[in-house]
């Protein structure tokens, strides 16, 4: 026999009991679910991205009518429910009465509206729901000004959403400073700061006395008779449990509907959830404690022991390039000490409260990638005096020379909260993704992780990376690693514009966390520096991977390959000779043809590399850079030399392009190829950049790829002449060279900016065209020479320090 | 301890490594700052990697083949991966580093 329940109110909290009862006994329930809203359940925590235009709602549906439909929900949705008859056990609603055997009340708050004359008036709106919303993104469309009443949390991601929408925004607030119950005075600074950036206006100690207008708001009029123009404006004030259907029911209610730890109110057949509850005079506004109810009341309802306890919470605000955090009590008080961070520069503040060698609270703006951390602290209680003078500066700092990004990810237990708002630890997470969830999307419908506010979709996919390894990509606009929390896009533009030109600035100015960065930035760092400034910066050897180190690619055994430069894939006899006494004087095991045409000594011992240069040197041979973020190979054929089909020099031209790029650092490796006809026996279109000969010129076409992905080159440009062939390689090398991520091949960079961006650069703007080729000409003057001539000279280097098995023989 | 000579502080580039061989095999020592060494197994647990040429940041070094990061004041791999490298008492003297030969023998008797 199916129990009756009956659910008014189709919100956050209620969405995840019926799922929870759905999935544990299917059959059990015949469920009646009524809803005001005409539609189901969405997440209304990031109802302000839609605000903004980040998002769409349909991005934030988690509960639509086909959902309720296929879990055999019966739903009466756009209709309210106008009385609860305790004695019948029925809910009566517009369509007509429901019986219940039990009832679940989650209806939710309502917004507060302040009691001034003109709050009735059109143009005046709260911020709730989705129809709130939708009235403010149509209102935007047509400009003009904004009010917004209370810089709380809801009020200021209204402004900000508002703001980028194009209206003229102004925040009044009450009290001193912004978001006051979750920030101090200084973090409320640098908040208003950052807003007022953006330009929207802030009026502190700012008392709304009346809305004025005629038939809809026009302005607003402040306590200090102030009058402010408002096209619209948005009450954000706060909310109160929607508790009208309980009080007349005579269920007890203080200032929500009274439960107990069961959720159940002074009627055992009547539950009730979410912001409409009053628990031991808490009530609750944010996701996380709601999510904790719902799965109280779904256990409670099918009989299992189950108690909800108030936890603590921390609040992130959800407006982009505002980084805010705050959790525990932050408030002075007797026998409490700070510790306070402060970056005027960066604006960054942190601010630790301490209580008896415990974290009590922590206030955070600008960076706030340790406050998962700090949070874990407080709420565990963890005694924190060995590690007071670091704590301020977050885990990485702790418990040694912990310098691997992931490191701290890898240290939690499976116990550790990584997701707030549905309570999934990340031994659930490590679980669902040995049963087969490999990306984050999967993670998010398998467990709800970071489904819900999303702050902690970073936290997940490093949970992600450290469980799957390599096999895992990071999206791309994640930090470039935990040395720093700026994004590899943000660093190039950061060491452009604030003419940083070397490793220490970028580290001091840029607030990298480590000494002297990691195995990742450190490579990165480089690279960016000696392009954009390849004059004033000196490359450094000892933030380039072995390979580029060393000038020989290593492989597994440790030895080494020499691959010596062949232009264009032509050589002659005498270096072929060269190569083969080589490989004889240094016992190389394997000599192999590659693939960009030329030959790969496989297995030269580390010590042995400066000789084996310097005798391919002495004939000729120069490095191939087979190992490098550089200018591989310049593919060709046999062109008009030999070919009766060929239209051109084609080997030629490979050969003046090889000689150009040569020596030059990249973001990835660059490989070339020019093809005498379109029958294209040079392999051209699956290179970065690829040339194909026709009898009126050449076709220059790139962001071609054939390993990891295939893809066919993109036309870039015809060219009538040789030379122009050549200015437009140079051209986009360079722009690729400025601009691209490290380790981005020349595809993945386009694909990014889209190559009409790319032509505009290196086509059409002919000015700019030019400034590339200057500016890759400059940095040829310092990299176009012979790595393997120098290095032959540093013998020692290569070999070892000091050798101690003689001195014992002796 | 028996100190024992190995060379001089600046034959070690800065936030590098120079091998040393010994009877108990390759050492790797770095320099991590000015006048700061370290003397660990030059064998990465793992797949064998050449840990000298590694990247070396902090006090820590990432193996060129596989990206392990160990630790050189404990040898300990840190993050996800589980492997401890030896790890040999060094200083500077002078300008000298010298490396305690006593460990490197017992460690060779045992």
């Amino acid at each position: 026999m199916k129990q009756k329940l009956v659910v008014i109110g189709a919100g956050m909290a209620s969405g995840r009991v019926l799922e929870h009862l759905t999935d544990a006994e299917p059959d059990n329930w015949d469920i009646t679910l009524f809803n005001a809203e005409p539609r189901g359940n969405y997440n209304r925590i990031m109802l302000s991205p839609v605000l903004s235009g980040e998002k769409t709602y349909e991005e934030i549906i988690t509960h639509d009518a086909d959902w309720y439909a296929a879990r055999g929900v019966t739903c009466r949705f756009g209709e309210a429910v106008t009385a609860i008859n305790r004695d019948t056990k029925t809910v009566h609603g517009a369509g007509g009465d429901v019986p219940y055997e039990k009832l679940v009340i989650a209806t939710g708050s309502a917004p507060f509206i302040i009691p001034v004359s003109g709050k009735d008036l059109p143009g005046v709106i709260t911020y709730r729901d989705l129809d709130d919303t939708n009235a403010m993104v149509e209102a935007a469309g047509k400009g003009g000004s904004a009010v917004v009443i209370r810089g709380g949390l809801l009020g200021l991601e209204a402004a900000a959403g508002l703001s980028l929408r194009g209206m003229d925004v102004t925040v009044l607030h009450l009290n001193g400073h912004l978001m006051e119950r979750q920030l101090d005075e200084s973090a409320g600074y640098l908040l208003r700061r950052d807003l007022e950036k953006r330009g929207i206006t802030i009026k502190t100690q700012a008392s709304t006395k009346a809305i004025l207008g005629k038939d809809r708001a026009e302005a607003v009029l402040l306590e200090s008779d102030e009058i402010l123009p408002a096209d619209l404006v948005v009450m954000a004030v706060g909310i109160r449990p929607e508790i009208r259907l309980a009080t007349d029911a005579g269920l007890s209610v203080a200032r929500g509907i009274e439960i107990d730890a069961q959720m159940m109110t002074s009627d055992p057949d009547i539950f009730a959830v979410g912001e409409c509850v009053d628990f031991n005079g808490h009530l609750f506004g944010l996701v996380a404690p709601l999510y904790d109810q719902a799965k109280v009341l779904a256990q409670t309802l099918m009989g299992d022991p189950a108690a909800f306890v108030v936890k603590d919470i921390a609040t992130k605000l959800k407006v982009t390039g505002c980084d805010l955090f705050s959790a525990g009590d932050f408030a002075e008080g007797e026998g409490r000490e700070d510790i306070v961070f402060r970056d005027p520069a960066r604006g960054i503040y942190k601010r630790l409260v301490l209580e008896d060698d415990r974290l009590i609270g922590a206030v955070m703006y600008g960076d706030t990638a340790d406050g998962n951390w700090f949070f874990g602290l407080i709420k565990d209680g963890t005694d924190i005096e060995e590690m007071r003078e670091t704590l301020i500066f977050g885990p990485a700092y702790q418990g040694g020379g912990q310098t691997d990004p992931l490191s701290a990810v890898a240290a939690l237990p499976p116990e550790a909260e990584i997701c707030g708002c549905n309570g999934i630890c990340k031994g659930q997470i490590v679980e669902a993704i040995a049963a087969g969830a490999t990306d984050l999307g999967a993670i998010k419908a398998t467990t709800k992780a970071s489904a819900s506010c999303g702050t902690c979709t970073g936290l997940v996919e490093q949970v992600l990376q450290v469980t799957l390894g390599d096999s895992f990509q990071m999206p791309t606009a994640q930090p470039i690693c935990g040395c720093c929390d700026l994004t590899h896009e943000d660093v190039r533009r950061l060491i452009k514009s604030q003419e940083m030109k070397s490793q220490e600035a970028v580290w001091q100015e840029l607030g990298w966390k480590t000494r002297n960065g990691c195995h990742v930035c450190r490579p990165a760092v480089n690279f960016y520096l000696l392009a954009d400034w390849p004059v004033e910066y000196l490359d450094d050897p000892q933030s380039r991977f072995v390979n580029e180190r060393k000038h020989a690619n290593i492989q597994k055994d440790g030895t080494f390959s020499v691959v010596p430069r062949m232009w264009g894939g032509i050589t002659t006899a005498d270096e072929l000779r060269a190569i083969a006494d080589a490989a004889d004087k240094y016992n190389v095991p394997t000599v192999k043809v590659t693939g960009g045409q030329r030959i790969d000594l496989l297995g030269v011992k580390g010590a042995d590399l400066p000789f084996i240069w310097d005798d391919l040197n002495k004939a000729g041979m120069v490095s191939g850079h087979a190992y490098s973020k550089g200018l591989r190979t310049v593919k060709t054929c046999v062109g008009t030399d030999h070919c009766r089909f060929g239209t051109q020099d084609s080997t030629g031209l490979g050969i003046k392009l090889e000689k150009l790029l040569w020596g030059s650092w990249t973001p990835h490796k660059v490989k070339l190829a020019v093809s005498g006809c379109p029958r294209n026996c040079a392999e051209a279109t699956c290179k970065d950049v690829g040339i194909i000969c026709v009898d009126s010129g050449y076709q220059v076409s790139v962001a071609g790829a054939a390993g990891m992905d295939l893809k066919e080159t993109e036309g870039l440009a015809v060219a009538a002449t040789e030379q122009e062939a050549i200015d437009l390689t140079v051209a986009f090398v360079q722009l690729y060279r400025e601009n691209a991520k490290y380790l981005d091949r020349a595809y993945k960079w386009v694909a990014k900016v889209g190559l009409d961006w790319v032509k505009e650069r290196v086509v059409d703007d002919l000015d700019e065209r030019k400034r590339l080729i200057a500016a890759f000409d400059l940095s040829q003057s310092i990299y176009r020479k012979d790595p393997w001539a120098e290095h032959a000279q540093q013998v020692e280097r290569y070999q070892p320090l000091a050798d101690l098995t003689l001195e014992a023989a002796e | 301890m028996s100190w024992i000579d190995i060379g001089a502080i600046d034959e070690v580039p800065l936030r590098g490594a120079r091998v040393l061989k010994t009877n108990v095999g390759c050492v790797a020592v770095f320099r991590t700052g000015p006048d700061e060494v370290f003397a660990v197994s030059d064998t990465c647990p793992h797949k064998g990697g050449p840990l000298s040429d590694g990247i070396v940041h902090g006090q820590s070094v990432t193996c060129p083949l596989h990206n392990w990061v160990f630790d050189l004041n404990t040898g300990q791999a840190q993050g996800a991966d589980a492997g401890h490298i030896a790890t040999y008492p060094v200083r500077v003297d002078a300008g000298r580093i010298q490396i305690d030969g006593s460990v490197l023998r017992q460690r060779s008797v045992a």
